[in-house]
């Protein structure tokens, strides 16, 4: 036994990446994941529409915080700017009673503000009663007419669904994929298909286009289930969506490739791409609202494609929110498809380009010097 | 093949000119030249280390030297099997065989016909439905060879195609390597068997990146230095360094006897080379620093 014992300690020891993920790792997780995990809603974008709009905001205190008022716009206004995801409540002020409107696709934040309006509701019921016993005497504040939008029974399968396709789409796209190449390594034939009369455009669209294609086909099974067997609505344009998947695709894809670029084995690929994915479960706002999550973490959001992706599922699906009202998301992700594919296709080209040993003399001449003969076709050619 | 300088102008020939590789501190391949001719078969040989699969990689195209030149086809015609098999083992025999054709644009009734007549020679013919990787390793190895000649390619580099199999199959591999060569190939094989070397037409002997010696097998043995004696023990001391046991019986070489001196033995290929690599440790490490 102790044999073994300093066997696998030896081997661990040479084995840097996995000594890292042991050690350093679990600290790292637990510090970034510690700030990230919480439900609790601090701040609850607001805005204000109607001829008392001016007034909500001087009274609405925390959470809510009015980012916005229009005294001259309506309900229209109001549910345009849920929509847009510019807001998770709106007042719309006017004759009767105020309506709250509350974007029921923010599932905390909507059960928070929910929460928050009963306990002022109910504080106003005992100071009215405190006054009187009528609550609703002439003079007294009248109570809101609460509406949730986009979820009304604040179901949360229809949040997660949106956001699961994204976290399938993960896996095929940065699990799988990190495999792909990395088996051929181990199995020895990536170097066949260097010396192959084969572009290396060729073989990395050669790898990815089937993955690419099951995950779409996973893509549609998880959306298809998730509105035939979980009643999820998709009430935006297929379009849309099918776009947005199109390019966290690309992400994902490309993600699997540098992955599995870098990577010496399956082994050490699974441990990449698992480290690369969870981060994308637990700070995208798939889980936890982003507006929870400690401001020092919360910019690791905004650089996973999951983050986006989850904003077009969620817009498109739940709150039917056109292309013009998405784009940011949508630029953001072309932005993180245009870096990751770049880096990925250039590593892979490096990775399927003869191997130049380090150190040699005059190496980088040498290289050059790699020549066919005279008449013959000169391997980009072929 | 032809030694350093050698080199004619006629003909159409695949090789390397003063190559040399490093693998950090290590040079793998110290100022080699290399020349294998069409429909020829040239077996490189060497101990461990001694720079053949370096070699054999630098001529398939998947290693760049650090410096010298490198003539070999376009990748269309050249066919490489590395030191593995190099075939998929979860896609079976006749798919394997179906992705190389199609990579290296075989028509498809073509690629049947000479799939078919290769596996058929290679005793693999009942086996195309079965996946790579539930063959044994000889079948693999025939597999992994008929792969990489199966578009019938100019320059054909096999690294240690025989390592590992079985006597039948080794014939079998032998007939395929004389295949490609008869059909014009230059075929270059990496071997650590040199019975199997005295059957390529030409010989290049590695040790430590450099080249020892090259030529035909007869011209190796024929320029062999000193003389070989046999031995029934090893002897001490100095002596010692210089000789070896070979089929249960000692061998000596002393460098300095003439050919004709009593005891003296006919050296083959094998006994050729060992004294090429004995030389070239007394060269580096003279009498008396080090004892074999």
């Amino acid at each position: 036994m102790w044999a073994m014992i300093v066997k696998e300690f030896r081997q661990l020891r040479r084995d840097r990446r996995t000594l890292a993920m042991m050690i350093v790792m679990p600290v790292v997780l637990l510090i970034v994941f510690g700030y990230a995990a919480s439900f609790d809603v601090t701040t609850i974008p607001t805005v204000a529409a109607g001829p008392e709009a001016g007034q909500v905001a001087h009274l609405a205190g925390e959470p809510f915080h009015v980012v916005d008022t229009q005294p001259s716009q309506g309900r229209d206004w109001a549910e345009q700017q849920l929509r847009d995801g510019n807001a998770a409540v709106a007042v719309v002020t006017g004759s009767g009673r105020p309506q709250v409107l509350i974007d029921g696709s923010q599932l905390f934040t909507a059960k928070a503000a929910i929460a928050e309006l009963s306990a002022a509701a109910a504080k106003a019921a005992v100071k009215g009663a405190a006054a009187g016993g009528q609550a609703s005497r002439p003079g007294s504040q009248p109570q809101p007419v609460v509406t949730v939008l986009y979820n009304p029974d604040l179901n949360t399968s229809d949040i997660m669904i949106p956001g699961l396709a994204g976290v399938v789409l993960v896996f095929v796209g940065t699990i799988i994929t990190s495999l792909g190449v990395v088996r051929e390594r181990q199995s020895g034939t990536l170097e066949q298909l260097a010396v192959m009369p084969l572009k290396p455009r060729d073989v990395f669209l050669g790898k990815i286009v089937p993955y690419f294609a099951v995950a779409a086909l996973d893509l549609a099974i998880v959306v298809g289930v998730g509105v035939g067997l979980f009643g999820v609505p998709f009430r935006g344009s297929l379009a849309v969506f099918a776009l947005g998947a199109l390019l966290f695709l690309f992400v994902t894809l490309g993600i699997g490739v540098l992955i599995s670029s870098v990577s010496e084995n399956q082994g050490q690929a699974i441990q990449l791409a698992f480290m690369v994915t969870l981060p994308q479960v637990l700070l995208s706002g798939l889980i936890f609202p982003l507006s929870s999550i400690a401001v020092g973490v919360r910019w690791i959001s905004y650089l996973l494609p999951l983050t986006y992706f989850n904003e077009i599922s969620r817009g498109v699906m739940l709150r039917a929110e056109p292309l013009s009202s998405l784009w940011q998301p949508f630029v953001f992700l072309a932005l993180l498809g245009a870096i990751v594919f770049t880096l990925a296709s250039l590593r892979f080209r490096a990775f399927l380009a003869p191997a130049a040993p380090r150190g040699g003399a005059g190496s980088a001449r040498g290289a050059q010097k790699v020549t066919s003969a005279a008449g013959a076709p000169s391997r980009s050619a072929g | 093949m032809t030694a350093p300088g050698a080199a004619g102008s006629a003909g159409e020939w695949w090789g390397t000119e003063d190559v040399c590789v490093r693998f950090g501190g290590t040079l793998a391949l110290d100022h080699v030249w290399f020349r294998a001719e069409p429909g020829r078969v040239s077996a490189v040989v060497g101990g461990d280390g001694a720079g053949r699969t370096t070699l054999l990689r630098c001529l398939a195209g998947a290693l760049a030297p650090g410096s010298g030149r490198v003539r070999r086809p376009a990748p269309l015609a050249t066919g490489y099997l590395s030191a593995g098999s190099g075939v998929y083992p979860d896609l079976s025999v006749t798919e394997n065989l179906a992705f190389r054709a199609t990579a290296y644009q075989i028509p498809p009734e073509q690629a049947r016909e000479r799939s078919g007549e290769l596996l058929a020679r290679a005793g693999l013919d009942r086996v195309g439905d079965r996946l790579a990787g539930q063959l044994s390793g000889g079948m693999r190895q025939k597999l992994g060879v008929i792969a990489a000649m199966l578009h019938r390619p100019d320059l054909l580099v096999l690294d240690e195609p025989t390592t590992g199999v079985d006597p039948v199959s080794r014939a079998d591999l032998w007939w395929l390597i004389a295949r490609a060569a008869a059909g014009g190939a230059a075929v270059v094989l990496a071997t650590s068997y040199l019975d199997e070397a005295e059957r390529a037409q030409d010989v290049l002997v590695l040790d430590a990146g450099a080249v020892l010696a090259s030529g035909t097998a007869e011209q190796i043995v024929a320029a062999m230095p000193g003389t070989l004696t046999v031995a029934g023990e090893r002897p001490a001391g100095e002596a010692g360094r210089c000789a070896w046991r070979r089929e249960g019986r000692g061998r000596g070489w002393d460098p300095a006897a003439a050919p004709d001196s009593t005891g003296a033995v006919a050296p083959d290929l094998q006994d050729a080379v060992t004294v090429a690599i004995l030389a070239r440790e007394l060269a580096l490490a003279p009498a008396g620093e080090e004892s074999r």
